[in-house]
């Protein structure tokens, strides 16, 4: 079996981001870590690896030499076999080019599971998954939080509201995985060390005929949450019921 | 933190792993534990398995062979948990496997050592007994020789990890007197005539410290460590690395300390503005500023020196001084800053400062230090 998974960089939700001078993207002193859903696959592969021997576990990153360290670090210093960098600009790309890409890449890989984070938490569009299953025309389940394989079948719990679902997969398919699926492990020094000499391949967009191609979503903004205000001292009960109903429009 | 000439991604990586491990699975637990006087035995797992305890030790036998500022960035990781209690029983076989990996036979090494380097074994070094510490040379725990055994009658005391550990690495007199007089044993789990007894202290609380009375201790021949004779030695190989890791540990508590006051004087608003405000303590936190990055920068520079296999004692037991005298005041004066919170028990200014004595007395004595970096100086 062969399963690719995703290593997308983000930025780290505690930092201060500052928004671009062309008000489209943000600078500044900005953190990465690596998202969160897709440590959940990549320890999800890594499970699935271990219960079935002779499980190839491949890593895809978009970006730069930067995503690259994410890809050694987060991904083959736990245990991935192998990386996949892909070059282009992350403020260039959208959900669904991502999704192109990540077809293209399973075109050249043929895997047998693709497992993705569901959403990255920065932009939060969680629409790769979708979009990729979409164009590959294979089955698809998202926001697994449990992955068994099962004879030629892959069963996905998906928690859903009030209870879970149990959803049967024919290979090969598309799984985003969900916070719950597993608790990642943490990259050990030995694992660290290791990734330095696993193999990481560059691929050009031009490798995989997608030099030409263009997001189908454009960022026309971005600007920063407004400041907060400073609390009211309300009289009595009766003011705040009326604050409440005529200025918050709470109630 | 780390973007200093001597650190790269793989130094960065592995801070990222500890401080994840630290926030998750220490600090949370970090005040009961040292309240309980105990740590659980499982920690010791949890950190064999991020590469924590092989650190520097032979890939054959269970290691992470690495640069000292693997050790360096493990230290200020582990620090952030604000319990030196924790660093001391997690690093127990810090200097209890040293003189075994040295002056061991294979076989002996790979028996002894990848238990310890999994988490599974606890280890500790028994030397120092109630008739002296640094005075290494005139032991008097004795190791007489009985068919395939030895017989060891005699007292240890001060022994971190004492009570809990399986594997012991004893130095015994088999000889005459002074240094050419003793070898080392490895004493392996609960044997008949062994008795250990808890000792309260002013600090490390989650750290066992252990008296150890050997009343007629057989210990096989096979576990001899090296030749008799050879150990003092062997505890030589432990001297420097450990010094060197007192004074890494000083260093990295010192930086805790600071953090948290720092943090605090932004935060706590005194006569309508914040502490910081106040020139008193803006110039106290540059002072305390200056001090810790000396330190830092000395600590560095033998860190180096030790990676290109050199063996600087005078300066380490130097370093390992102004470390710990540092962060003696360091941390006095964080508590100052922090007031009434910085005296009430469970934060980690708090204990840290319980705990900054024992570095200036352990691994070598302040006063001993000084005089064996001067003899070493050639005054």
């Amino acid at each position: 079996m062969k399963i690719l998974v995703s290593a997308k960089r983000v930025s780290d939700p505690n930092a201060r981001l500052h928004v671009a001078a062309d008000g489209r993207w943000v600078e500044g002193d900005v953190e990465y870590i690596l998202n969160p859903f897709c440590e959940n696959a990549i320890e999800g592969a890594l499970q699935l690896a271990e219960a079935h021997e002779g499980t190839e576990t491949v890593v895809v990153g978009i970006g730069d030499e930067d995503t690259a360290r994410f890809l050694r670090q987060g991904a083959l210093a736990r245990g991935i076999d192998r990386a996949l960098l892909v070059n282009a600009d992350e403020a260039a790309i959208d959900s669904d080019l991502i999704a192109r890409i990540y077809a293209a890449v399973v075109a050249k890989e043929e895997p047998d599971i693709v497992l993705l984070g569901k959403q990255a938490v920065d932009c939060d569009s969680n629409q790769v998954a979708q979009l990729l299953a979409e164009y590959l025309g294979w089955p698809q389940a998202t926001f697994a939080s449990k992955i068994e394989v099962v004879g030629s079948e892959v069963r996905v719990t998906r928690e859903v509201d009030g209870g879970l679902e149990v959803l049967g997969l024919t290979l090969p398919c598309v799984i985003s995985a969900d916070l719950r699926l597993n608790e990642p492990r943490y990259a050990s020094l030995t694992g660290i060390m290791k990734a330095k000499k696993k193999p990481l391949d560059e691929l050009e967009l031009d490798d995989l005929g997608l030099g030409a191609a263009t997001p189908k979503v454009r960022v026309v903004a971005m600007s920063t949450p407004p400041g907060r205000v400073a609390g009211v001292m309300v009289k009595d009960v009766d003011e705040l019921i009326l604050k409440l109903r005529t200025e918050a429009r709470a109630i | 933190m780390y973007d200093g000439p001597f650190f790269t991604d793989d130094h960065r990586a592995f801070a990222a792993t500890l401080r994840r491990f630290v926030d998750r699975d220490l600090t949370p637990h970090v005040a009961a534990w040292d309240e309980a006087e105990a740590f659980p035995r499982e920690v010791y797992g949890q950190a064999a398995a991020l590469g924590l305890l092989g650190l520097g030790f032979p890939e054959d036998c269970g290691g992470t062979p690495g640069d000292p500022f693997l050790k360096l960035v493990a230290a200020a990781e582990l620090a952030r948990a604000g319990s030196g209690g924790l660093a001391a029983g997690l690093g127990s076989h810090g200097i209890a496997l040293p003189p075994i990996v040295g002056l061991g036979e294979p076989d002996q090494i790979a028996r002894l050592v990848p238990p310890v380097l999994r988490g599974e074994v606890i280890a500790a070094l028994a030397v120092t007994e109630p008739g002296g510490g640094s005075d290494v040379a005139h032991l008097r725990t004795t190791a007489t020789r009985d068919g395939d055994d030895y017989v060891v009658h005699g007292e240890k005391t001060f022994i971190t990890s004492g009570l809990r550990a399986d594997l012991l690495t004893v130095a015994v007199r088999t000889g005459g007197s002074g240094a050419e007089g003793l070898t080392l044993l490895a004493v392996e789990g609960q044997p008949a005539g062994l008795t250990r007894s808890p000792l309260k202290k002013m600090g490390w609380w989650c750290s066992d410290t252990a008296h150890l009375h050997f009343d007629g201790v057989r210990v096989p021949v096979a576990n001899r460590i090296g030749p008799e004779g050879a150990g003092f030695l062997g505890l030589m190989l432990d001297f420097n690395g450990e010094r060197l890791g007192l004074a890494t540990m000083a260093w990295a508590f010192a930086e805790v300390c600071f953090a948290d006051a720092l943090a605090w004087a932004q935060l706590r608003e005194t006569f309508g503005r914040p502490l910081i405000h106040r020139q008193v303590i803006r110039h106290l936190l540059v002072d305390l500023r200056m001090d810790i990055d000396a330190v830092r920068a000395t600590v560095e520079r033998l860190a180096w020196r030790v990676g290109q296999g050199e063996r600087p004692v005078a300066e380490v037991c130097m370093a390992k001084n102004l470390a710990t005298r540092t962060l003696e005041h360091v941390a006095g004066a964080c508590v100052q800053v922090l007031g009434g919170a910085g005296y009430m028990r469970g934060g980690r200014v708090e204990r840290i400062f319980r705990e900054s004595k024992v570095l200036s007395i352990g691994g070598g004595a302040s006063e001993v230090l000084k005089d064996l970096a001067a003899k070493q100086l050639g005054w």
